[in-house]
């Protein structure tokens, strides 16, 4: 069989597709790019040519304008592409919208790069595909035992309950402004709120582009403009860096909340000095990542950014061939 | 159990004691009995078991986990229940949840070689925030910040009662407090208050306000006594039982046992707890000493001999004196003490004044002795009758004059709630001098309030602005001999301390004014303080 390390290798702007000549969410600026998806460590401007799903495509052109790439190069999920002999296409990840592992084909040789995931339902976007594969590239942002998310709706009724439990104070949730400030909105009016959901001015286009692309989030209002009111009973979704910045103090006694897998750890939590942590990731836990990598049954596994040692040792005892591959410049949070 | 689960995660993050009532309040009264009534045992430390040892959690764990993992795990959590409730795995199958009540009850009958394999079949069917629960409970550590005081009014607020109406009951009742709720959802009659060795809900002072209070004030019409550096409590003493309660109504007897020993009446005394030696005080850092100690052993006993000096009786044999007027309690409290001859319990001296600014001279230079270590003053009416609560009128606290220091503001940390936004707590130092002459601050005290909310903003942009390194929620601040934030720092007293890096701890420090004004350099020197230690 041919060697994996011919078709991809680690190089410093990032996993390098050798024959195909391009290379996967870039680090520094690359003659030619493919991208997982449009979270801003993943999907940066500049680059010379870009694929990536449509979704993808948008979100980069809705942050950084239009002309954030020399040439852009849209596809469906499940379309491929050859580039220099090597097919890719792109699958659902189920990380956010429009997300995408890359699958490449190249001679005898199969190898998927998972790019961030998630195997739990979200409205928000297309469920993750497993593709049977010779390598599979997982991403490892929680691979540690201690990282499993509970159930969604659970967290979004303890939410809700807070809310009406102080109905005379506001409820501030941090939830990173592209995808999971989305999936908590649907997950809310999933839950039966229908009420004006209050968003920082920084999710505003993103709000708009998901809506675009038929994500329905109901009645949004500018927490920013929205003028001298109470807010008592109100929801209000903003960035994690505004909840405890000066932003924040137009807001009568708030209840800080965070939606993050990190708030599985009660010290993460404090350090921020949240009231209402909410175990919500957009990343799979370490059981997500375990089962996935034992449903997909590849030749071998390589781990790229996260916590990768305990899933070295659990591949160890497990029998699965499993390397880490150290990449660089992609950030230790969940998203951005 | 989930419920209860539920409870203990969300007073774990919540800082503010008014959320904290709403939490518990709510809880109570959204929970069936038995399992609300074990779940306020245990938030009130009534219940507690401590059957678990962590070796025996440890050991449940490895056998269902790989050791390397948990080690991994425990690494990167750093709290052993916590660790051990996140990565037990999931067994499909399992029993459902366990009620709170379900779990009490096996533990109360249960042998001790039955609970490891009662233990794992319910870490087994319970969810990660269950599993910390019951970790928590089992270890005897809920550590949720709440107080029994805190409990109680939140039952109070549950039922729309007064506090002392829950007080008084209290220490006749006992978990899972059937009667308590059925008294306070009007499903029944009250529960009696007579048990002997009962709780009595003590009487509070306001804060004198110089301006405005004395002028409408007879100094005919009080009493002074000095304001002792001890704390409140409450010794009862009847039909055999002996109970020393603190003035929120815990029960504090195990840790002074020399105490309980001498209370040899049959009545209920109000006094202060004091650490005295040849019948002198000592200060508060000694009563310290023995006020964490669950149960002191005899060498610190013997150190720290504690005593009461008493102030008012509130039962003498089978008569309550709490109708009558001050004046009355107070000469029943003599005669009390001079038949009783109690070993461990003086009187604490009435002050003879002529008129309020006589009382102020004395106030500002008390005579030589115990005096000397007194806070304040107390004045108390003749004819207030002893009524629980912080009535206004009958008795208040005119405190002496705070400490004063000028010192520079070094660091700053986020508050909660209202406050997350802007860093409100400050870290202040003085100088201190090295063996080369080099000044260089030393942090001695921490405080958050004292300033309004102006003066918060104020604070809050010095700090952003001058930020010189973060960590965390914490910022350290510019501060030099030649640029820095001089803060005037009002408290009540300074104690040696081995935990603080410069030798001394600030009892009750808080900001007094902030000295925009005046050059760091002219902030205070350490040797002031050190001075002010006697």
């Amino acid at each position: 069989m041919t060697k994996p390390d011919a078709l991809l290798r680690v190089t410093p702007a990032g996993l390098c597709c050798v024959p195909g000549d391009f290379i996967i969410d870039p680090v520094r600026q690359a003659p030619r790019a493919v991208i997982t998806h449009g979270h801003s460590d993943h999907a940066r401007a500049g680059h010379g040519a870009v694929l990536a799903t449509r979704e993808t495509l948008a979100i980069m052109a809705a942050r950084y304008g239009e002309g954030f790439a020399g040439a852009t190069q849209p596809v469906r999920y499940g379309e491929t592409t050859m580039h220099n002999g090597v097919g890719v296409t792109l699958v659902p990840a189920g990380h956010i919208l429009g997300s995408a592992q890359v699958v490449l084909t190249w001679k005898d040789l199969k190898i998927v790069v998972s790019g961030d995931y998630k195997r739990r339902r979200d409205p928000t976007c297309a469920a993750f595909e497993p593709v049977v594969c010779d390598v599979f590239v997982s991403e490892a942002t929680f691979g540690l035992p201690v990282f499993r998310h509970p159930d969604d709706s659970g967290e979004i009724a303890k939410l809700l309950k807070s809310v009406a439990q102080f109905p005379e104070r506001c409820h501030l949730v941090g939830a990173y402004s592209l995808g999971k400030a989305q999936r908590i909105i649907c997950l809310l009016r999933e839950a039966g709120y229908d009420g004006t959901i209050y968003t920082h001015g920084a999710l505003e286009k993103l709000n708009a582009l998901y809506e675009s692309f038929g994500v329905a989030l109901g009645p949004l209002a500018d927490a920013t403009t929205a003028g001298a009111q109470s807010f008592a009973g109100a929801i209000i979704i903003a960035p994690p860096t505004a909840i405890a910045e000066r932003w924040s103090r137009r807001f009568p006694d708030p209840v800080p909340a965070f939606a993050s897998g990190w708030m599985r750890v009660r010290a993460r939590a404090r350090q921020r000095a949240i009231e209402l942590p909410l175990v919500i990731s957009d990343h799979a836990d370490w059981d997500e990542l375990t089962n996935t990598i034992t449903e997909i049954h590849p030749g071998e596994v390589w781990l790229t950014h996260g916590e990768d040692e305990a899933l070295l040792r659990w591949a160890e005892i497990t029998g699965v061939k499993a390397r880490p591959l150290a990449l660089q410049g992609y950030e230790e949070n969940e998203g951005e | 159990m989930r419920a209860f689960a539920r409870l203990l995660d969300r007073l774990a993050f919540t800082p503010a004691r008014n959320a904290k009532l709403t939490l518990v309040r709510d809880f109570l009264a959204e929970t069936p009995d038995p399992d609300r009534g074990w779940a306020l045992a245990s938030l009130t430390g009534a219940l507690s078991f401590d059957v678990a040892k962590p070796a025996f959690i440890r050991r449940a764990i490895e056998s269902r986990m790989d050791s390397v993992l948990f080690a991994m795990s425990y690494d990167y959590v750093g709290d052993l229940a916590e660790t051990v409730a996140l990565v037990w795995p999931q067994r499909f199958g399992a029993n459902r949840e366990p009620e709170l009540s379900e779990v009490v009850d096996a533990l109360q009958s249960a042998l001790r070689s039955d609970v490891q394999q009662l233990l794992e079949g319910w870490l087994d069917a319970l969810d990660a925030d269950g599993r910390w629960a019951l970790l928590k409970l089992l270890t005897g550590g809920l550590r949720v910040g709440v107080s029994a005081r805190l409990a109680k009014q939140a039952l109070a607020d549950l039922g729309g009662v007064e506090i002392s109406q829950i007080e008084d009951i209290w220490h006749g009742q006992r978990p899972p407090y059937e009667d308590l709720f059925a008294w306070l959802e009007g499903r029944s009659e009250r529960p009696s208050p007579d048990t002997p060795g009962r709780f009595r809900p003590v009487m509070l002072a306001q804060a004198i306000d110089e301006e405005s209070d004395f002028p409408k004030l007879d100094a005919e019409d009080f009493a002074a006594e000095w304001k002792w550096d001890g704390i409140r409590v409450q010794a009862a003493s009847e039909h055999g039982t002996r109970r020393l309660y603190s003035r929120t109504g815990d029960d504090i007897g195990h840790s002074f046992p020399d105490v309980i020993a001498a209370l040899n009446f049959e009545g209920v005394i109000d006094g202060e707890l004091l650490v005295m030696r040849d019948g002198a005080v000592a200060p508060f850092s000694d009563l310290q000493q023995r006020l964490n100690r669950k149960i002191p052993d005899s060498k610190i006993v013997a150190k720290f001999p504690a005593f009461i000096r008493a102030y008012d009786l509130l039962l003498d044999g089978e008569h309550d004196l709490r109708s009558l007027p001050f004046r009355e309690r107070r000469l029943r409290l003599e005669e009390f003490l001079a038949r009783s001859q109690l070993s461990r319990v003086d009187v604490s001296p009435l002050v003879d004044f002529d008129g309020w600014e006589a009382l102020a001279r004395l106030r500002a230079a008390p005579p030589d002795g115990d005096a000397q270590r007194a806070e304040g003053l107390m004045l108390k009416r003749w004819d207030s009758t002893y009524e629980a609560g912080r009535p206004k009128g009958p008795w208040f606290k005119w405190k002496r004059d705070p400490h004063l220091i000028d010192a520079v503001l070094m660091y700053a940390q986020r508050g909660h709630g209202k406050r997350s936004s802007f860093y409100s707590d400050y870290t202040f130092g003085v100088w201190r001098q090295d063996a080369n002459g080099d000044h260089a601050l030393t942090p001695v005290g921490k405080a958050y309030f004292g300033f309004t909310d102006e003066e918060l903003k104020l604070l809050d942009k010095f700090v952003r602005d001058n930020t010189v390194e973060r960590f965390g929620p914490v910022r350290s601040v510019r501060a030099s001999r030649d640029f820095g934030l001089v803060l005037e720092i009002a408290f009540e007293g300074l104690q040696r301390s081995t935990r603080h890096k410069s030798g001394i701890a600030m009892r009750f420090p808080r900001v007094s004014r902030i000295r925009w004004d005046k050059p760091a350099r002219e902030a205070d020197e350490l040797a002031t303080l050190e001075r002010m230690l006697k």
